[in-house]
Parts: structure tokens; C-alpha cells; sequence
């Protein structure tokens, strides 16, 4: 079982996907002869040819829309956007045509695509590179959003949105793409969208998170249960929408209390999301107010402040001690 | 006699307008030779960064460029004269609907018949057409049917069913949204190999929007099959086009982009055709986008919730409609002997029952499902979807036990 990175697990996807299917084909800025700033679509020119791997005009708009086309003439395009911030350039051709040519045309187009991106802070950049707005695309019907956190997943993860039949936001999390190494296997493992992952089970408190955060959340698992003896369960949502209430519900159910953590701004937040629907299904299971370690409703800070912007391990300690305090 | 106020150029002139691009690059472009598939139409070439303009039959019906003048058979004039009456027959008989409580609100397309059915008429079958929402006379002949088109309209799901064997998008309302779509289609044709093209229209108000020249840059790096319509009908809702633009004409707007253009007179069915043709040949020889700006008028309302009277004055709709596309047509077609004052009634006659038939097919078909609003967001509904439709139809089931 090789060692990989997260940016090499989701070339190893891209590759595999290209080579089972020749529908598959991948666009965007600098993603060709560059590789991508990120290097995720590295060597994949030289092995698939310029007309499946598309150095596409600057216009984060257009890269959508079209890809949009190409979905309706039975391609599978993945379109990168550089970074999550420059999607907003796009947030037309997603919100008008990507989610909505299914429904629009009664089933006749479906729109097999997926937009590709790096989100999230922790990499010192520039503004506008370090957003995390996961919440506008749960917002819009006919989307799915999902987020990796790791290598592992990331490659599974990235197989089964190219093969949905229905358009997926790829969110990657870009601290992470060289933060680690750790297993993958050979054969790509089967993953379904829209289900969580239940990375650690315990009793005292659910804490939940996605992403680059499920790092700071297992960080503070692991003093929470070696220096404070608390048995915390770990959930690692994968699958913003749909979301696998299911899980999120049980876990509860079991243990009465819930911390999430996510680095996008606190309203309206994807955490706001999951406590209404703790609090539809789960409310006579709680012993605590579900508590949410988050960013704050301020602009991503300039990058010699930002680990103080982002959550880490201490606040979440904090937030659970807090949550296991109420009576 | 009154002046065009609206087009700043009065009359669409054998003689192209004058324009600035002149780079040495530009030269080494091909002109566009006429096409090969069809002996009985002929295209003026064009080098990008010269703007010809077509215009064959003038006001009068009378033929101004006959070098030019395709040679159609008869039969296929009057498919085409037909396709006209039919679009203009739609239009009315949806108002008068509309006015009487039995449509919504809708655009339409008076005035516009030779632009919207020359756009299309080169296409084949397998070809596409991504259209705006004012394209009655165009989707008539793709093969959307009438009480189609009028189910849409009245706010019925089932309008947007799309014809079998018919590869046309359901229009996006929101404008210039669906070029974008139609462009990744033809780069989509484009990998696929079949040597389809794809038609795609939008208005003089779109030319503002920045995925207009989005999509014709991504058209024109890639090469793509597509033809861009700019149906300039003077109008977006109140705006005249000179407040679009600070330029003269819309024409000149592609070519920064590489893509040659052509400015035709969109209210001469034979231009239109002609031009479309050599444009739809070059997109399917492989030689990438073409764009036309078809210089028209939208001689009724935006839609009808819109009051004209607000922002242009009768005579000069009075002006334009000495320039109706239908009549000059007609003017021509009864020159060349093709027409007659009885056949001219008798088409009339037939298009107007046919829109009739129609419309008795929407009433039998005009059955809303309140059942179906999920059913098609995702191929497969996921769990959270599923429980709210559960949600909803009980609530369905409760208004029903009510009644």
C-alpha cells in the first residue's frame, strides 16, 4: 500500500477516472502544460492530450458554464477553479445553469460535472485565497457538496463525485495537500456521497468537523482522552450536502452533548445547519446546548494573524470542557 | 420620412461600416468561402476586422443585392413564408390569451420572424439551438410544439419537456446566461466528433453582460462550432441599444475575440438565410464561431406586463412597421409569381387553425402535477430530499381532504 499526500491521491483519482472513462475530461487555469498551481493535475496532459485536458481562458465564469455544455452533451467535465475564492466569479453559471439544467429540462440534461477548488486558510496567502463559503453551495438545490480531509478519502472521495450523475463542489482542503502522508490503497475504495464517517467512537461528546478542521478537532481528541479522560467520538462529515443526518443523530442520541467545528463563518454556517437538525431529532437525547467552534463573521485576516482567525485544538478543548460542564 | 432612432445606422447598406481593427494579425485569417453543401446560396466572404452588411431585399420587397439572392425552390420559400405566418399567428393568439386570462406572462416575438426562423434554418437535425426566451418562431420549426410552447408559458412543468429528436436547451431566463451553455455544448460536439453545430441567440441587452464575451472568448480559443445571434431589436425592456453601447453597431464586438462578424438585416428573411448559412457551413467545416448582429425591432412589448408608450413613440413603430418582414417577404414571393393574394389567405387561414388546434391541446393538457417539484433535482433523491417530498405531499394530501 503506496504512501501518498492528499495532491497525489487526488491526481492518483483524476488518473484512474480519465483511464476507466473516456467521457472524463478536466479544464481549467493553468491546469494543462502547468499542471495546476497546486500540481493536482500534473502529468496528465502528456498522458490524455489537450482535447481532455483543457487550458482554458481566464474566466472562472465561462470555465463553469461551459463545463456545463460539455456535461449536456454526455462529457463528464472536472472543472478546477484555482482558488474557492475566484468561484464567486462563477457563482452565475452555478446557481443559474450547473444545479439547474436537470430540473429545468425534466431529466432530459443532467449535468454530470464537478467543479473542483482548494479552500480554506493556513497556506499565508494573499486575500481572496483563503475563504471557506461551503455554506453558499449547501444553500443551492440540485448541488452536492463535498470535502475531504485527508489522502485517503480524498481519493474515494473524488472517484464517486466524477461518477455521480448529478453535479458535485469538490471542496479541497489546501492545508492539507502536503500536509501528510498516510496509506492508499490500490484499488480505489467505494464511497458513498452523503455519508459521514465515524473516525473515533466514544461516549462523553460527538465532535464533528470536515475538511482541514477534522486536524485540530483529532489533535484535541487525543488530549481530551489521554490528559482529561474524555471518551469523545469523532465524526468526519465528508458529505455536506446531503448531509448524513442518520449518523450525526445517533452519535447524539448517544452521547447528549455535540461540539462542531468548521473554519467558515459562524452564520448561517454549515454548524447552525447541523444543530437545527440535532435539535429536530435528537432534542430529548441532549444534555447541552450542541456548541460550534467556528470562524468568525469577519474577513479571512491577512496571513501573519491567521492562526489566531482559524480554530485549534485549544479552543475546541475549550468548547467541549465547556459542553461537559452544563447541567 | 421618420428616422430609425433606434439603430444608429438607418439603413443596413451593401457598404461596411467603417471600423478601427486593422492589426496585421488579423490578416492572415481565412475569409470565409461560400458554402460547399449548398449550390443555391452564396455568402459574401468575410475577413475578420472588415464588417460587411447584408441586406437582399429592401423595404419594398425588391431584390437590392442580387448577387447574393440564394435560389430557393418554390416549395421551400413557402415552407419558409409559412414558418413566418405560423410564428406571427402564435404571437397574437397568446396576447389575445394572455389578455383574457389564459397565459402568463410571456415575450413576444412580433416583428421578429425573418431573424428568428432564418437563425435556424440551415440546421440540421442533429444540430443544436440554445435560444432566449423570445424564440417562438425558432423552437415552431426545431419541432417544439404549440401547446408546448403555450404549457411553458402558462407556468406548466410539462412545456419544458423537450421534443423527441429534438437537441435544443431549454431557454435560461436569466440574460445571456444560455451562451455560455450553448458554447461548452459546441466544444462538448466539438470532442465528440459528430460534426454537429450549434445556433445561439440572445438580445441587444445581453451584449452588456460579461459571459457574452466570456463565451466568445472561449469559443474562439477553442474553435468552436457555434454561431452567435445577437438579435438586435432596438429594445432590452426600456433601454434603447444606445445605452448598451457606446458604439454605433453591435457587430464590431466580436472582433476583439478573433471571431469575423457580419451585420444583417434581420428583417430580411433572405439575408438572414444567407448569412446563417455561410455561418453554419464555417462552424461545421471546422473553422470556429461566426457572430451576426441581425439589426430588427421588437414591434410589440417586452412582455406583457410591459408598456411601450412609456418609452418610444407610435411613429416610430409606425416606421418599422413599414419594414415588417412579413410584407416584404410577401412583396417578393407575389413578384416571382410564388405567392398569390388567394394563397397569401389560405395560409393565413391554415396557420391560424393550427394555432387554434393548439391551443385546444394546451386546454386538455394544461393539468398541473403539484406531485412532481422533486422529482427531477437528482437522478437519485437523497435521503434528507425524500423525507421533505414526504413532507410536502402530506401536506398535499391535507388541502385535498380539506376540499
Amino acid at each position: 500500500m503506496p504512501q501518498m499526500n492528499m495532491a497525489e491521491s487526488l491526481n492518483l483519482a483524476l488518473d484512474e477516472c480519465m483511464n476507466a472513462d473516456e467521457r472524463v475530461c478536466i479544464m481549467g487555469e493553468d491546469i494543462a502544460v502547468n499542471g495546476g498551481v497546486f500540481r493536482i493535475t500534473k502529468g496528465l496532459l502528456e498522458k490524455y492530450g489537450e482535447d481532455r485536458v483543457i487550458d482554458t481562458p481566464l474566466a472562472e465564469n465561462a470555465i463553469i458554464g461551459t463545463a456545463v455544455g460539455m456535461a449536456i452533451t454526455g462529457l463528464k467535465p472536472v472543472a478546477e477553479i484555482q482558488f474557492s475564492g475566484f468561484t464567486m466569479q462563477a457563482f452565475d453559471q452555478i446557481e443559474q445553469n450547473m444545479a439547474r439544467y436537470r430540473n429545468r429540462s425534466r431529466g432530459r440534461y443532467p449535468v454530470p460535472m464537478v467543479l473542483r477548488t482548494p479552500y480554506g486558510g493556513g497556506i499565508r496567502a494573499v486575500e481572496h485565497h483563503s475563504e471557506s463559503r461551503e455554506a453558499y453551495w449547501a444553500h443551492t438545490p440540485g448541488l452536492k457538496v463535498v470535502i475531504p480531509s485527508g489522502p485517503r478519502n480524498a481519493r474515494s472521495l473524488l472517484n464517486a463525485a466524477i461518477n455521480d450523475p448529478d453535479p458535485v463542489i469538490f471542496y479541497e482542503p489546501k492545508a492539507v495537500y502536503r500536509a501528510y502522508r498516510e496509506d492508499v490503497p490500490d484499488e480505489p475504495e467505494a464511497i458513498e456521497i452523503g455519508k459521514a464517517q465515524v473516525v473515533r467512537t466514544g461516549s462523553d461528546i460527538t465532535l464533528i468537523a470536515y475538511g482541514a478542521m477534522m486536524r485540530p478537532t483529532l489533535e484535541a481528541t487525543e488530549d481530551l482522552v489521554d490528559l482529561h479522560n474524555v471518551d469523545v467520538e469523532v465524526i468526519d462529515l465528508l458529505s455536506i450536502s446531503p448531509m448524513d443526518t442518520q449518523t450525526l443523530v445517533d452519535s447524539v442520541s448517544k452521547t447528549g452533548r455535540c461540539v462542531i467545528v468548521h473554519e467558515g463563518p459562524r452564520n448561517c454556517g454549515i454548524a447552525a445547519e447541523i444543530i437545527a437538525r440535532l435539535n429536530e431529532k435528537a432534542f430529548e437525547h441532549l444534555e447541552a446546548p450542541v456548541n460550534r467552534v467556528t470562524g468568525y463573521d469577519i474577513h479571512f485576516p491577512h496571513f501573519q494573524v491567521e492562526q489566531h482567525y482559524l480554530p485549534d485544538p485549544d479552543t475546541i478543548i475549550q468548547a467541549v470542557k465547556q459542553t461537559l460542564a452544563y447541567e | 420620412m421618420p428616422k430609425d432612432t433606434i439603430h444608429q445606422t438607418q439603413k443596413v447598406t451593401p457598404s461596411a461600416p467603417e471600423i478601427a481593427v486593422k492589426s496585421s494579425q488579423f490578416s492572415r485569417r481565412p475569409t470565409i468561402t461560400p458554402p460547399k453543401p449548398r449550390r443555391d446560396i452564396s455568402t459574401p466572404s468575410i475577413a475578420l476586422g472588415e464588417i460587411p452588411n447584408l441586406q437582399i431585399l429592401n423595404e419594398k420587397g425588391e431584390v437590392s443585392d442580387p448577387a447574393h439572392e440564394p435560389k430557393l425552390e418554390s416549395a421551400e420559400h413557402l415552407k419558409i413564408y409559412r414558418a413566418m405566418i405560423l410564428a406571427r399567428k402564435l404571437d397574437t393568439r397568446m396576447l389575445t390569451m394572455q389578455r383574457q386570462g389564459e397565459m402568463g406572462t410571456f415575450a413576444p416575438g412580433m416583428g421578429q420572424e425573418a431573424t428568428q426562423v432564418g437563425q435556424i434554418y440551415p440546421l440540421l437535425q442533429k444540430d443544436w439551438f440554445s435560444p432566449s426566451y423570445r424564440s417562438f418562431g425558432a423552437q415552431l420549426w426545431r419541432g417544439w410544439t404549440i401547446e408546448g410552447l403555450m404549457l411553458l408559458w402558462n407556468g406548466y412543468a410539462d412545456g419544458f419537456n423537450i421534443p423527441d429528436g429534438v437537441n435544443d436547451l431549454p431557454f435560461s431566463i436569466v440574460i445571456g446566461s444560455q451562451v455560455a451553455t450553448a458554447t461548452g455544448v459546441a466544444m462538448g460536439l466539438k470532442r465528440q466528433k459528430d460534426n454537429a453545430v450549434v445556433v445561439t441567440n440572445f438580445g441587444d441587452g445581453a451584449i452588456s453582460q460579461g459571459i457574452i464575451g466570456e463565451s466568445f472568448n472561449f469559443a474562439a480559443v477553442d474553435k468552436a462550432p457555434i454561431v452567435f445571434v445577437c438579435e438586435n431589436n432596438g429594445y432590452a425592456i426600456s433601454m434603447p441599444v444606445q445605452k448598451q453601447t457606446g458604439a454605433d453597431f453591435l457587430a464590431g464586438r466580436s472582433l476583439g475575440y478573433g471571431i469575423p462578424s457580419m451585420r444583417v438585416d434581420g428583417n430580411d428573411i433572405l439575408a438572414m438565410i444567407v448569412a446563417m448559412n455561410g455561418a453554419v457551413d464555417r462552424a461545421r467545416r471546422g473553422e470556429g464561431p461566426t457572430f451576426l448582429e441581425a439589426v430588427t425591432y421588437r414591434m410589440s412589448l417586452h412582455t406583457t406586463a410591459d408598456d411601450p408608450k412609456v418609452y418610444r413613440k407610435d411613429e416610430e413603430v409606425e416606421y418599422w412597421k413599414t419594414r415588417c418582414p412579413i410584407a416584404r417577404y410577401e412583396k417578393y414571393l407575389i413578384n416571382k409569381d410564388l405567392l398569390s393574394i388567394e394563397a397569401i389567405e389560405k395560409i393565413a387561414t391554415e396557420c391560424e387553425q393550427e394555432v387554434l388546434a393548439g391551443r385546444e391541446r394546451f386546454r386538455e393538457l394544461a393539468k398541473a402535477n403539484p406531485r412532481v417539484v422533486f422529482d427531477y433535482m437528482y437522478q437519485t433523491l437523497p435521503a434528507e430530499l425524500q423525507e421533505q417530498k414526504q413532507e410536502y405531499l402530506n401536506k398535499l394530501d391535507r388541502k385535498e381532504t380539506d376540499q
